[in-house]
């Protein structure tokens, strides 16, 4: 197909597209109003599972099973991107060379990092309770250890993060939050249902299964996105085709 | 106009499907499909707005009758955009495939197949 003939096929299918889309708006409750019955149900349901976070405890508690799968596309594709991106025949891995840093950048790395680790453990662990969770979290984390990378080189990089490690604990985690689902079994209500004790509302063990799927969450988001991003650096700096001189 | 904000989404995706069709180097689509994904961002996000002084439905430091925005809809978008990262990740590790064996990033030069 030529470029003009597949450009004026998207235009007549845009067109169509969006006036549907303007019909479909017009039709839809005013921006701003004030009927929101799903989310009000939503926000009763969390408070009386005592989690003050909604959205955490809509996540993990009241949609758990969609945010099982919603995870496994997450295992799944740093599982992918591992297999896609892995040493190929015509490839030999060189040693990554040590780069010059400024000392200032040094300093802000070292300084931040250890500051940028705790912020991402503090989202994961309060997730039931103030804004973030384990999805926000772990990709705190997961930037904290790339400050390494960023404020020194990819030397640095590789001695602060245990890459054989995480990749066990990618698969544990996603692992076990299918597992945590058997605890609702055991007890007689249903795969996920929310049966651990509640505790004290606003306090850092309320919300039962809530704050253990979100940690496990948290701890899959933060080593799978390690993963992730290591294999692209590999590419970056480590892979080269066989035979090729650096 | 109170449906502004939803005819803004639909802009968006129309955007970036745009993108989509006419981009000449596969990172440019991918970039370009993230563009169309986050409309729907935009379009939860206005259908979960409410006005009001309405605020974020976290209650740690809210009384609990407290008006807050849909928090449905943002557990939804936090879903999208987790998948829509980690498929984007997918994506480019096909894409860097792709350069490596066909030498191109230009999805009109991509003709045969190869093992």
């Amino acid at each position: 197909m030529s470029r003009t003939t597949r450009l004026g096929l998207f235009l007549t299918a845009a067109t169509i597209l969006a006036a549907a889309l303007i019909t479909a708006a017009t039709e839809l409750p005013g921006f701003g109003g004030s009927r929101h019955p799903y989310g009000e149900r939503a926000v009763a349901a969390g408070l009386a599972r005592r989690t003050a976070n909604i959205v955490t405890s809509v996540n993990f508690d009241q949609r758990a099973f969609d945010t099982l799968g919603e995870e496994s596309i997450l295992f799944g594709s740093v599982l992918g991107a591992g297999m896609l991106l892995r040493l190929a025949r015509d490839e030999r891995k060189r040693r990554a060379a040590a780069e010059p840093v400024l000392p200032t950048t040094r300093l802000f790395g070292a300084t931040l990092l250890p500051v940028t680790l705790l912020v991402g453990g503090y989202l994961v662990a309060h997730g039931q309770l103030s804004p973030g969770g384990g999805f926000q979290g772990g990709v705190a984390v997961a930037t904290a250890l790339h400050l390494a990378y960023v404020a020194a080189d990819y030397l640095v990089l590789k001695r602060v993060r245990p890459l054989a490690v995480l990749d066990v604990a990618d698969a544990i985690a996603a692992g076990s939050y299918a597992a945590l689902g058997l605890i609702g079994l055991a007890q007689g209500a249903g795969y996920l249902a929310n049966t651990l004790p509640l505790g004290t509302f606003n306090q850092l063990s309320s919300s039962g299964l809530v704050a253990v799927i979100n940690a496990a969450v948290g701890v899959e988001v933060a080593s799978g996105v390690v993963v992730l991003l290591a294999h692209f650096l590999d590419q970056a700096v480590e892979i080269v085709p066989r035979g090729e001189r650096q | 106009m109170s449906y502004f904000p939803y005819l803004a989404a639909g802009w968006i995706l129309l955007a970036g499907l745009y993108g989509l069709v006419t981009s000449r180097n596969l990172v440019q689509a991918v970039g370009c499909l993230a563009v169309a994904q986050s409309s729907t961002y935009v379009l939860l996000l206005a259908i979960g707005y409410r006005g009001n002084g309405a605020t974020a439905p976290v209650f740690s430091d809210l009384p609990t009758d407290a008006p807050v925005v849909d928090p449905v809809v943002q557990a939804l978008v936090l879903t999208d955009i987790v998948v829509g990262a980690t498929v984007t990740a997918l994506l480019l590790s096909l894409v860097i495939q792709l350069r490596k064996r066909h030498g191109t990033v230009d999805p009109e030069d991509l003709t045969g197949l190869r093992g």
